[in-house]
């Protein structure tokens, strides 16, 4: 891992230092995931350090109808990390999927012209890269309000884990990081099959009556497992589910009531951090009924 | 589009080829085992499973590929890619189709879908670099009306859109253009876009 420890103001706790991918949303539609990250981040001793002048990845759009331009915009990005030398954080799956597939693609072309490899550090998903056991030993001892009680599916989406080929993980059909983080936080993470199927963001706007299908489906799955809540990472999930449970209940002629919460938001609140509820206040489905039943708010 | 493989195909020959070389996408490889359409969760919406994409690729069936609904209600979810046993970047094939059928200007059949990832694209390029997500929003919402008038699908988006703007959610005004905007220019004319 390529990261800098370098000291806070007071010069009290070692904190360490990697370069940050917000991505456009996270400035937008996903504020309230950009302040939770923003919250927690110093709890766990991480300084992230925002890449000076990054542009959007080019995201579905542009690997749909511009292979070309897929590749060339993050690899903008690329360069950006590679001039500030650390890790790459993202949290956003697919601003994440776009620069690994930049990233593999300049190896590949490397590799065919020279034996070059690659120079910069790790590009990383925000779930994976908070979930490593460094990460979870320093929750388990800032753990001041455990999340007793709280069941919860974690839903992983699409593009944090697949394909492999581009993703580097190991676990794509069945990836554990929510599952290890809700036990470290001691809520209850309840299995089910559909932690990474999909739920059709990229069409949220063309065509969501398609949505409504593939999200209805996962409302379903989920309630029957006997999930309370959606822990997600990637906001594309979260605004697609948040924003259309209105519908869908409509159209289902019952009333779901399944918050989607970011995994950054019950760290936050596991961790007693003061803005906590103010991030959870905005979203669409109000996940603060739910957590004042739980008694955890 | 309405699409009939009953009839006996005539093969033709090149696409294959060219999948292969500007994509390298090996076709040839896939065994017909289906597991792409088996796991694809959006096969319910399309007129040609990918499989039978595959297949008829292999058959050189070009036309029939830039026209059919599959290319555009595919959500890039990349299940069939990750679990072909073949090594066929399924996925992959759809977004080399899509780039096609814009390319020869052929009439999609989903053209909001088409429009959508257009506007995207322009969004962001006028902007400077970073997406201006309000600007997408109101400016594909009125390509919408114009073409189909749905007036209740509006008054709920308008409610969605307030419901966002009241938590701080949408930014009415976009982000600023990037100190590399000119860079961000270039990339755009070299990528033809």
């Amino acid at each position: 891992m390529k990261s800098t420890k370098s000291f806070d103001a007071r010069g009290l706790k070692s904190l360490m230092k990697v370069s940050y991918y917000p991505g456009c949303s996270l400035e937008g539609t996903a504020a309230d995931y950009a302040a939770s990250i923003a919250g927690v981040a110093p709890l766990l001793d991480l300084d992230l350090a925002e890449l000076e002048d990054w542009n959007c990845c080019g995201a579905s759009a542009a690997h749909s109808i511009n292979h070309q331009l897929s590749l060339e915009l993050p690899a903008r990005n690329l360069a950006l990390a590679r001039e500030a030398g650390r890790d790459l954080v993202v949290p956003c799956a697919l601003c994440f999927n776009r620069l690994k597939a930049a990233e593999k693609d300049q190896l590949h072309r490397a590799e065919a012209q020279t034996a070059g490899g690659r120079n910069g550090g790790k590009i990383w998903d925000l779930l994976e890269f908070l979930t490593q056991e460094s990460f979870l030993s320093i929750l388990k001892k800032k753990l001041v309000r455990p999340l007793t009680g709280l069941k919860a599916v974690g839903y992983y989406g699409c593009l944090a884990s697949r394909p492999p080929e581009i993703t580097d993980k190991a676990d794509y059909e069945n990836p554990e990081d929510f599952e290890r983080l809700l036990q470290v936080l001691q809520a209850e993470p309840i299995d089910w099959s559909y932690k990474t199927d999909c739920c059709g963001a990229g069409l949220a706007m063309a065509r969501p009556d398609l949505i409504d299908t593939l999200v209805t489906r996962l409302y379903d799955r989920a309630l029957a497992a006997g999930a309370e809540c959606f822990v997600v990472a990637c906001q594309m999930c979260q605004a697609n589910l948040d924003l259309s449970q209105g519908r869908i209940s409509k159209k289902a002629g019952k009333d779901y009531y399944l918050p989607v919460i970011y995994f950054t938001e019950l760290i936050g609140l596991a961790l007693g951090h003061p803005e906590a509820a103010s991030w959870l206040a905005r979203h669409i489905v109000d996940p603060r009924p739910l957590l004042r039943k739980k008694g955890l708010m | 589009m309405e699409i009939n493989i009953s009839q006996p195909l005539v093969p033709a020959f090149g696409l294959q080829e060219r999948v292969g070389k500007e994509a390298a996408i090996p076709l040839s490889a896939c065994f017909q085992c289906k597991k792409c359409s088996a796991g694809c969760p959006l096969s319910f919406a399309m007129d040609l499973l990918p499989d039978r994409v595959i297949r008829l690729a292999l058959l050189g069936q070009t036309d029939m590929l830039l026209g059919c609904r599959t290319i555009w209600v595919c959500a890039s979810c990349v299940t069939c890619t990750t679990r072909c046993p073949n090594g066929i970047d399924i996925a992959g094939v759809m977004d080399w189709l899509k780039e096609e059928a814009i390319r020869q200007g052929k009439a999609v059949d989903q053209p909001e879908v088409a429009a959508f990832q257009r506007f995207f694209l322009d969004s962001l390029r006028r902007a400077g670099g970073r997406l201006p997500e309000m600007a997408l929003m109101r400016n594909f919402t009125l390509f919408k009306l114009r073409r189909r008038p749905d007036l209740k699908e509006l008054w709920e988006n308008a409610k969605l859109g307030w419901a966002l703007f009241k938590r701080g959610r949408l930014r009415p005004i976009g982000p600023p253009a990037l100190k590399g905007r000119d860079e961000i220019n270039k990339i755009f004319r070299r990528a033809g876009a």
